[in-house]
C-alpha cells in the first residue's frame, strides 16, 4: 500500500438531487454517482479511466483533486486526504478539464503561465526549463503572445496542458483532454503525454471517450459504469472479459450456402465471401485448416476485434443486468 | 526528446513545496494571491481600454449624481433630521468611502452564484491558494474606484465646511471608522457569497444589505424609525460603519441612548463580523458540489 500513489478504498459519492415534479412539488432522490470504488495506482503509471456518459468518471476525478468530498470510503493521493487538505494537495497535482479552460481569456497565453509561476512559486530556472520543454513538445512557440480567446480549441487544449505542468506535478489528471480535437492535435497531445510519463515519471490518469487514446497510451485501463468498477487490468484483457470475437473472412470459388464448421459461426455472406466469427482467445489455424479441407478456398483474412465494439458490448451488457 | 525529460527527474516527494501552514501564513498567502489575480484582471480590462474608460466615467458620473441629489434637497431645506448639509456630507462621505472600498475589494463576490451554478468554481479549487482570495479577486473592476473617489471628495468637503471640535481621539477616529466600516461591509459581501453556495440567487438579499445599507447610512439616524435604527445596530450592525463613530466626531447625541464609548467599538464589531463571515464561508465551501458536466 505504501508504494501506491493513489489509493481508493470503497469510495462513494452520493448526490442529493431535488427535482421539480409539478408546480411547487419537489421530489428528492439520491444519485449514486460513485458507488464503492477501490483501486490503487502506483507512482509513474499511466491509467485510462473509461465508461459511458454519466458513469462517474468526472466525479471520481473531482474527488481525487479535492473539489468534492466523498460521501464514504477512504481516499489518498500522495498520502494526502484531498478533501481535507485540498490546498496542500494542489501543489502536487495538475488538472486539465477538457471542457473548461483555466487560461486567461483576454490575455496572451504567456501571461497565464507567468501567473502560474508566481502562484505556485516555481523557481525561475525550473519555470524556464519546464516552459521551454512544453513550448517545444506542444508546439506553442507561435501562440505565446496570442490572446487565449483567439486560440482554436486544439491550441487552447495544448495551452491548458502546459499550464497544468509548469509546477512539476507528481500526478496529472486529464478529464477528456482530446474532446473535440482533430487527428493531428490528438496525436500531438498523445505523443506529449507518452513522453511526459516515460521521461519524468509523472503519474497520469485520463478519462476519454476516444479508445484510441487508451490504446496508444495506457497499458492499464479501468472501466466504470453506474459508479462501479467493471474492469481493471490491461487493455488486452478486455477482450476476454468482453467475450469478444475475431472474424475470419473467406473468399470461396463460388457462392455457397453458409459454411458449417465447428467453433465458428457465419455472421454474414456476400456472394462468394463469408464472415465467420470465432472467440478472440482461440487460435485461427485449426479453423482455417478445417475450412480449407472442406471448401474451395481462394483467399482469407483475419480481422482483430474492434476494442470499440468490445466496450460497447460491455456497456450494453451491464446496462441490461 | 526523452533525454530532455529525463535529466529533470528528482527524488519523488522532493518536487513540490507544500506552502506555509497556519492561519496567519494562510492570510498572507491569500493576500498575495489576491494581488496577483487582481493585477491580471486589471490587465485584462486594459485589453478593452475604451470600454474601460467609458464605464469608469459613467460610474463616476452616476455616483456623483447621487450626492447632487442631496445638494438639491438642501436647496429646499436647511436641515434634515436636525442635521446640516456639512454633517450629512460627513456621514455620506464616510459611508460612501467605506462601502466603496469594500465594493472595490470584495464586490465581485456577489458573482459567486454564477460560478457555483455553472461549476467553474472547480478550476479555482485546484489552485494552491485560498479560494476566498480567488473569488474576491475574480473580475476585479478598477472602475469601482469611482465610488471611493467620490466618497473621499465628499468627506473632504464635509471636513472643510463643518465646525468640529477636533481632539486627537476624533482625528484618530476618522481612519478607524473608514477601515472598520470597510471591514463590516466586506463581511456582508463574504456572508452573502457564502449563502450563494446554498441559494444561488441570494445576491439580491445581500444587495439589500450592501447597497441598501449604504443608502440608509447616508442619512442621520434621526430621520428613521427607532425599530429600523435598532435593527441596524443590534441585528445587522451596519450602524457601526459611520453613525456611531461619526456622531462622536460631530458631537451629536447617540441614537437609542447608547453610551459614548460605543464610538470605539467598530474595530471589534468589524472583527467579529469578519470572523462570523469566515465561518459561514467555510461551511458554504464545504457544501459545494460542482456540476455534472
Ligand atoms: N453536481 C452534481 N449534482 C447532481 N448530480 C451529479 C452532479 N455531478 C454529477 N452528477 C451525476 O452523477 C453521475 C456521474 O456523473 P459524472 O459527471 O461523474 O459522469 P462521467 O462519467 O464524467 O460522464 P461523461 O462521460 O458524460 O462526462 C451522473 O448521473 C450525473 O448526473
Ligand atoms: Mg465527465
Amino acid at each position: 500500500m505504501t508504494s501506491d500513489f493513489i489509493t481508493l478504498d470503497g469510495v462513494e459519492k452520493v448526490f442529493d438531487v431535488r427535482r421539480r415534479t409539478g408546480f411547487l412539488r419537489r421530489e428528492r432522490h439520491q444519485v449514486r454517482a460513485v458507488d464503492g470504488i477501490t483501486f490503487q495506482v502506483p507512482r509513474g503509471e499511466m491509467v485510462g479511466y473509461i465508461g459511458p456518459n454519466g458513469a462517474g468518471k468526472s466525479t471520481t476525478i473531482k474527488m481525487l483533486t479535492g473539489i468534492l468530498t466523498p460521501s464514504g470510503g477512504r481516499l489518498r493521493v500522495a498520502g494526502i486526504d484531498p478533501a481535507r487538505e485540498r490546498t496542500r494537495l494542489a501543489r502536487h497535482i495538475g488538472v486539465v478539464f477538457g471542457q473548461r479552460t483555466t487560461l486567461w481569456w483576454d490575455l496572451p497565453l504567456i501571461d497565464s503561465y507567468r501567473l502560474m509561476r508566481r502562484m505556485y512559486r516555481i523557481p525561475d530556472a525550473r519555470y524556464a526549463e519546464n516552459l521551454d520543454r512544453c513550448v517545444e513538445l506542444l508546439d506553442l512557440a507561435a501562440l505565446l503572445e496570442v490572446p487565449v480567446r483567439q486560440l482554436s480549441l486544439g491550441q487552447r487544449m495544448r495551452g491548458d496542458i502546459a499550464a497544468a505542468l509548469l509546477h512539476d506535478p507528481e500526478v496529472l489528471y486529464l478529464d477528456e483532454p482530446t474532446i473535440g480535437l482533430d487527428v493531428v492535435s490528438k496525436a500531438k497531445v498523445r505523443g506529449f503525454l507518452r513522453d511526459l510519463n516515460a521521461g519524468s515519471g509523472t503519474t497520469v490518469l485520463l478519462t476519454t471517450h476516444d479508445l484510441t487514446d487508451i490504446e496508444q497510451l495506457c497499458r492499464r485501463v479501468m472501466v466504470i459504469d453506474h459508479g462501479r468498477l467493471m474492469y481493471d487490468g490491461p487493455l488486452d484483457g478486455l477482450h476476454e472479459v468482453g467475450q469478444s470475437e475475431r472474424m475470419l473472412v473467406v473468399d470461396l470459388e463460388r457462392e455457397l450456402p453458409p459454411l458449417e464448421v465447428e467453433s465458428a459461426r457465419v455472421v454474414r455472406t456476400e456472394g462468394p465471401r463469408q464472415w465467420l466469427a470465432f472467440p478472440a482467445a482461440a487460435s485461427a489455424a485449426p479453423l482455417v485448416a478445417a475450412v480449407a479441407e472442406r471448401y474451395p478456398l481462394v483467399d482469407l483474412s483475419v480481422r482483430e476485434p474492434d476494442i470499440e465494439a468490445v466496450i460497447a458490448k460491455m456497456y450494453a451488457d451491464r446496462g441490461t443486468s | 526528446m526523452a533525454e530532455l525529460l529525463r535529466d529533470r527527474e528528482t527524488a519523488p516527494g522532493a518536487r513540490a513545496f507544500d506552502g506555509p501552514a497556519g492561519p496567519l501564513a494562510r492570510a498572507r498567502e491569500g493576500l498575495r494571491a489576491y494581488g496577483l489575480i487582481t493585477a491580471m484582471w486589471i490587465r485584462s480590462t486594459m485589453a478593452y481600454r475604451t470600454s474601460f474608460v467609458l464605464t469608469a466615467l459613467a460610474n463616476l458620473a452616476a455616483t456623483g449624481l447621487d450626492f447632487v441629489a442631496i445638494l438639491l434637497m438642501f436647496s429646499q431645506v436647511d436641515r434634515l433630521g436636525g442635521y446640516g448639509l456639512g454633517e450629512i456630507a460627513f456621514l455620506y462621505g464616510a459611508v460612501s468611502t467605506a462601502f466603496g472600498l469594500a465594493d472595490l475589494t470584495m464586490g465581485s463576490m456577489e458573482r459567486l452564484g454564477r460560478r457555483v451554478r455553472d461549476g467553474t468554481l472547480d478550476t479555482l479549487l485546484v489552485r494552491p491558494v485560498p479560494v476566498l482570495a480567488q473569488v474576491a479577486a475574480d473580475r476585479f473592476a478598477l472602475r469601482r474606484l469611482g465610488r471611493v473617489t467620490q466618497g473621499l471628495l465628499v468627506l473632504a468637503y464635509a471636513l472643510g465646511s463643518t465646525d468640529i471640535d477636533w481632539t486627537p481621539l476624533k482625528v484618530l477616529m476618522i481612519p478607524l471608522m473608514l477601515i472598520s466600516g470597510t471591514g463590516i461591509f466586506a463581511s456582508v459581501f463574504v456572508l452573502g457569497a457564502a449563502f450563494q453556495f446554498v441559494a444561488q440567487d441570494a445576491s439580491e438579499v445581500q444587495n439589500s444589505f450592501t447597497y441598501g445599507g449604504n443608502t440608509l447610512l447616508q442619512y442621520p439616524p434621526t430621520v428613521f424609525a427607532q425599530e429600523l435604527v435598532r435593527g441596524v445596530t443590534y441585528v445587522v450592525p451596519i450602524a457601526f460603519v459611520n453613525w456611531l463613530p461619526g456622531l462622536y466626531v460631530l458631537g451629536r447625541p447617540y441614537p437609542l441612548d447608547l453610551p459614548a464609548w460605543v464610538a470605539f467599538t467598530p474595530p471589534a464589531v468589524a472583527f467579529a463580523c469578519l470572523a462570523l463571515a469566515g465561518l459561514a464561508w467555510r461551511a458554504g465551501l464545504r457544501s459545494y458540489r460542482s456540476t455534472g458536466s
